[in-house]
């Protein structure tokens, strides 16, 4: 079969690799229809998360159909179309019984590194690194996926495979981050970044009771889907983000702040340079200008929610902010299983239209110029879907 | 055991003044051998290696902890060979005998790796039991049932990744095989000591076996009933003593690790009914470092 792999920094090739196949019980094999590139891919994509190896299969975002099970998956049977969470979850452990599945204690066969990163592992995840367990990701035509009676969830024939694709990853990530908030009437919520997960974090936002949103970024046409979205906009290249956030809240700040950027943040002047410089060295990994901002920006008591994917140590986090304005900070990985069935039904009810959010369709073989387009925000780049079937 | 061992000081002995002898002539006439092998000038080199020859020389000579000597030398060849092949894209060497000298550390290592596995199994027996290893981890099953899984012996080989075979020969004797990295494989008998159901296992290895230790799992309920919290206790024999496995420890091969991951597995088994993996699974092309790493890959 043909896969995108990682062949090193800013280098992904179409591979031909052998055929995924049933190896435990409870896996599955899937024909996948139409994968999506994440954000968070482009992080790999960059070099910046540590485990990556070359001929690695990129890709958690996506759905297909059902072509083999293994002797434990008695839920699915070849020919059902499915939508497959990018968390890996047994569904059996201490964190799987409270619905924490991107906690899953039991699918990270190399939690021992990721023990020596973090203290603890998460769950296993699709193409992400070998931290996160090394599994093969679903940007090929076919993936197994582990613990398939727990994960995928079927797709009425109503549905497109658009409408449910972004239920993998962006949309629950972004409903989660605004879920993090605890959203009460009459709230004004600030996200950092309108890309995919900024503006379903936004569309969620409203849907959960807040008042007013507000979006930062520097792009016009991920602004214009954030003002589409029923956001009020900050074009941070022309306005400064925390006099303008004080202003429009009277002095108070955003009762709470979305990081949607993650470790990657631009930003302007001597912190841009600092940050660059250090993480050229290796001596931080992460450019947390964002994360700053946020800390920076919220209101006393407020809530910090961090969508945004981080791997390693940042410097220069104003932590007696926290502590002075006693303020929450809420993150982690997506309990993607949690969300699924709710916001499927949200996307049938016409609540929420994940399909606008994406800009470019292209096949398999034009996934490694979707990268380079995608990293350099080239031709309004805002979401890529890949289409296996052509 | 003890017949197989008895050639096995003449090996040590030829070995250990061999070392002597080429650690001499490193030191002496660093210029000479060079031009010998065919690797040109590189006194420095060669007198540093002159000086890691003798010390393990003397040490196989000195016939104490022959294991670790006799490993020494094997580290010491595996770092012959790269020399050789760096000193391969300097122009002032000669292929033809560069490639000789290669053949014959070649020979050299088969006889060393060999010596220093006979060593291991026979000083592994004889160790002090001073090498403590602790593991503990949360298993979401009630502690009578984890204890039944582990009771039942043929169980262990499931999630002990070293183990090949445990057979039980009686109520409390059983005989276990392993096969450790690097091929090397032990056999032992051990006997249960101790055996409250549900609660508590101890054991400790009989005499005649290849490894010994004492060892004891404990199986508490976890906090508010939830659970079982799995602690595992055992104290190995180990040729070299604590020392020896921090050492082992700093490339994960320490008995802690092996533990702790055999755990794992354990509450896989038990939660989930499979362990999981990525072996089998497809990849684009690895590159050389990548190959070895996804060899060590669960």
């Amino acid at each position: 079969m043909r896969a995108v792999c990682w062949q090193g920094v800013h280098k992904v090739g179409i591979e031909e690799v052998p055929d995924a196949r049933v190896i435990n019980p409870r896996d599955a094999v899937i024909k996948v229809r139409k994968a999506a590139i994440c954000g968070s891919d482009l992080h790999l994509y960059d070099g910046y998360v540590p485990g990556m190896m070359r001929g690695d299969i990129l890709g958690h975002e996506f759905m297909g159909e059902v072509v083999e099970t293994g002797a434990g998956v008695s839920n699915l049977s070849p020919g059902d179309r499915v939508v497959v969470p990018f968390p890996i979850s047994c569904g059996n452990c201490f964190f799987c019984e409270q619905e924490m599945y991107s906690l899953c204690e039991n699918s990270n066969p190399n939690a021992r590194l990721a023990e020596k990163f973090w203290g603890h592992s998460p769950c296993g995840i699709f193409g992400y690194s070998h931290l996160l367990g090394g599994y093969a990701g679903g940007q090929a035509e076919y993936v197994r996926v582990p613990f398939a009676d727990v994960g995928p969830m079927k797709v009425p024939d109503a549905m497109s495979d658009e409408q449910v694709l972004f239920l993998s990853d962006i949309l629950p990530t972004g409903y989660m981050a605004a879920e993090n908030c605890n959203i009460q009437e009459g709230d004004t919520v600030a996200v950092w970044g309108c890309g995919p997960v900024g503006l379903f974090a936004i569309m969620s936002a409203k849907l959960l009771g807040a008042t007013r949103v507000i979006a930062i970024d520097r792009f016009p046409e991920r602004l214009n889907l954030a003002q589409r979205a029923g956001a009020e906009i900050i074009n941070y290249e022309e306005m400064d983000t925390l006099s303008t956030l004080q202003e429009w809240t009277g002095g108070r700040g955003p009762d709470a702040c979305i990081d949607a950027v993650g470790m990657e943040a631009h930003m302007h002047g001597v912190q841009n340079t600092y940050d660059k410089v250090k993480q050229a060295l290796r001596m931080e990994t992460e450019r947390p200008g964002v994360l700053r901002e946020c800390i920076q920006a919220c209101r006393n008591g407020g809530t910090v929610s961090v969508p945004g994917v981080y791997g390693g140590l940042a410097d220069k986090i104003p932590l007696g902010a926290v502590v002075n304005k006693a303020l929450t900070i809420k993150s982690g990985q997506t309990h993607v299983q949690r969300y699924m069935k709710p916001l499927m039904a949200r996307i049938e009810n016409g609540e929420i239209d994940p399909t606008m959010i994406i800009s470019h369709r292209v096949s398999l073989d034009e996934v490694p110029d979707a990268f380079a387009m995608f990293r350099n925000k080239e031709d309004d780049c805002i979401k890529v879907v890949v289409n296996m079937a052509s | 055991m003890a017949a197989s061992l008895t050639q096995q000081p003449t090996l040590d002995r030829s070995l250990g003044w061999f070392s002597v002898g080429l650690g001499m002539a490193q030191i002496l006439a660093p210029r000479a051998l060079g031009r010998m092998i065919g690797v040109g000038n590189r006194s420095t080199v060669l007198r540093m290696c002159g000086v890691r020859e003798i010390v393990s020389g003397v040490g196989l000579l000195s016939g104490r902890a022959p294991a670790t000597f006799a490993m020494s030398r094997v580290v010491g060849d595996v770092m012959d060979f790269a020399l050789l092949g760096a000193s391969l894209r300097s122009p002032r060497s000669n292929p033809t005998r560069v490639a000789a000298a290669a053949t014959a550390v070649a020979g050299v290592a088969a006889l060393d790796l060999y010596a220093s596995k006979v060593e291991l199994q026979s000083s592994m027996a004889e160790a002090r039991q001073d090498v403590p290893v602790h593991a503990s981890l949360m298993i979401n099953s009630a502690p009578d049932q984890v204890y039944a899984f582990w009771r039942k012996l043929e169980n262990l080989s499931r999630f002990m990744s070293h183990l090949e075979s445990v057979t039980e020969l009686d109520e409390r004797r059983s005989e276990w095989s392993a096969r450790m990295p690097g091929g090397m494989q032990l056999r032992w008998q051990s006997e249960i000591v101790e055996d409250q159901p549900g609660r508590l296992l101890s054991w400790r290895t009989l005499p005649g076996s290849e490894i010994n230790h004492v060892g004891s799992v404990r199986f508490e309920p976890g906090p508010g009933g939830q659970g079982t919290q799995v602690h595992v206790e055992i104290h190995y024999g180990m040729p070299g003593g604590p020392a020896a496995a921090k050492a082992a420890s700093l490339v994960s091969m320490a008995p802690e690790s092996m533990v702790t991951e055999d755990l794992r597995r354990l509450k896989q088994l038990i939660e989930t009914g499979e362990i999981a993996t990525t072996r089998g699974q497809p990849a684009g092309v690895r590159s050389m470092i990548g190959r070895a790493f996804s060899k060590g890959e669960s």
